[in-house]
């Protein structure tokens, strides 16, 4: 450390930082795929008010920069008398953000199931909530699959911007070394190394996937067809 | 009964379905399917301009007519999968014409299978037939596994309950989608121009289930274009022409036409 380069103190703490751009990220995977999957689930809803409240939250959001999204739970709700640690208001902004784009990304694949089959599930007398869980998810979450591994990508990168809200994650991990020792260009190559490892394999899965979609259908159903 | 209300197009009203009439009053018995006086347009497009005809029960009729004629949007306002504008439909005691219809309760009572089979594709040929009668009738699985093959061997693929549909010819496919309607026990069944996706080869083993379910004595509607086919297996033909019943009768009825239209559209299509 004396000598002002970069030593095992330094790559420990850049993993400690990684392991929390994991953390974070699955949070807002897990936390914005719940509430995308509600999203999704409304925003394909008979009833025209859920409709239209599902989509202005999606515009908002998706015309949002995340940034602001970011700073609106971390600075704004602490002037509102809410002070959320950032790890806190970092979760709760990438879930607004994951939720607006997993809900419409997934709509988009509810309503790629050919209307035939939904017109076939009817003909069986299956009521609205067993064509959607027996015919029509099934059949979307297939389709879902590798667009919203591709998505996971996007979701790990941006949760580089809760850095500026202090969460030591990746970057902000990054930066204070780089506070130490003043060599940006090895510090950010090192971190740019570490994102492109956790991303690259996120991209080539989402490929395969697509790739395998292609040669048909064929499997067994992801959603249990028995009913009770 | 029906049929010679629209006296203005001058439709043929062939003996057949009338003289159902003194029949089925001396046996109470309702037609399974009564279409009176159904209008039906999209947009500005008219489709069904006063369609009028009865099934009774155990009876096969065929609807034929060039495309247009307004004969698959006929047969899908059996199933309420349009809603007619006008007059009315009765199926099994349900008020199809009826906005307060327990649809439900309809289409446990009526089948239909489509051109496009519609098959779901991330269920087995036995998950396919067995998940409505789960479902909708509540069925233990062993129950509904029964019903499945009786039906599937009915339609002679017993052999192929565990495959997937992508697996299976385009006929295989629709005869299970014919097993899968069948597996819910209708009183009548609806068949949309069910062999018209396939090949001439695959055409026969369709048909050959179809005779079999009318011989067993179901109550059938087909819309087609087999015309040989019609004429063999139907009790009644009706042939429509611009959203109108045309002509009916028995299937003797196509080989001597009475109308010009139907001498035209037989010329054509045979």
């Amino acid at each position: 450390m004396i000598d002002g380069g970069l030593n095992s103190y330094h790559l420990q703490y850049l993993l400690f930082g990684a392991l929390w751009t994991i953390g974070l990220s699955l949070i807002a995977f897990v936390g914005g795929g719940l509430a995308g999957g509600v999203i999704a689930l409304c925003r394909v809803s008979p009833i025209k008010a859920v409709r239209w409240a599902t989509i202005a939250w999606i515009q908002i959001i998706q015309g949002t920069p995340l940034l602001v999204v970011l700073f609106l739970c971390y600075f704004g709700l602490s002037i509102a008398g809410l002070e959320l640690p950032a790890i806190v208001a970092a979760s709760i902004a990438m879930i607004v953000y994951v939720s607006a784009y997993l809900g419409e990304i997934w709509r988009g694949c509810i309503e790629s199931v050919p209307r035939t089959q939904w017109e076939a599930a009817e003909c069986l007398a299956l009521s609205r909530t067993q064509r959607m869980r027996l015919v029509v998810l099934p059949q979307a979450v297939r389709i879902a699959t590798p667009p919203t591994v591709g998505f996971m990508v996007q979701i790990v990168k941006n949760t580089s911007l809760a850095s500026i809200v202090g969460f030591i994650e990746l970057v902000r991990a990054g930066q204070l070394i780089n506070n130490s020792i003043f060599q940006p260009f090895t510090v950010y190559l090192l971190i740019a190394i570490v994102y492109f490892a956790m991303c690259y394999p996120l991209s080539v899965w989402s490929r395969k996937l697509e790739q395998r979609q292609q040669f048909g259908n064929r499997g067994p159903a992801t959603v249990p067809v028995t009913t009770a | 009964m029906n049929l010679a209300q629209d006296a203005a197009v001058q439709p043929v009203a062939h003996a057949a379905l009338s003289a159902q009439q003194p029949q089925q009053q001396g046996l109470q018995q309702q037609p399974v399917v009564e279409l009176k006086d159904v209008h039906k347009s999209f947009g500005i497009n008219q489709v069904l301009k006063g369609v009028s005809f009865a099934i009774p029960k155990g009876q096969v009729v065929a609807i034929i007519g060039k495309s247009g004629s307004g004969k698959s949007t006929a047969l899908r306002c059996i199933d309420r999968l349009e809603i007619i504008d006008s007059g009315t439909i009765n199926v099994c005691g349900h008020a199809v014409h009826d906005p307060a219809i327990d649809l439900r309760q309809l289409r446990q009572d009526v089948g239909i299978v489509f051109q496009s089979y519609n098959l779901f594709p991330h269920l087995t040929v036995e998950q396919n037939v067995t998940l409505a009668p789960k479902a909708v009738k509540n069925l233990p699985a062993a129950k509904a596994r029964e019903i499945a093959a009786r039906t599937l061997q009915q339609v002679g693929l017993a052999d192929k309950a565990q495959a997937y549909p992508e697996q299976l010819s385009g006929g295989q496919q629709q005869r299970v989608a014919i097993a899968r309607s069948l597996a819910m026990e209708p009183q009548v069944m609806l068949f949309d121009e069910v062999t018209s996706a396939l090949d001439p080869q695959l055409t026969g083993e369709v048909l050959r289930v179809i005779e079999a379910l009318a011989q067993g004595g179901m109550t059938m509607v087909l819309v087609t274009h087999e015309m040989e086919f019609a004429a063999r297996v139907a009790d009644t033909i009706i042939y429509m022409h611009e959203g109108k019943v045309w002509e009916t009768g028995p299937g003797a009825m196509l080989k001597n036409p009475q109308t010009a239209e139907l001498r035209d559209f037989l010329s054509h299509g045979l």
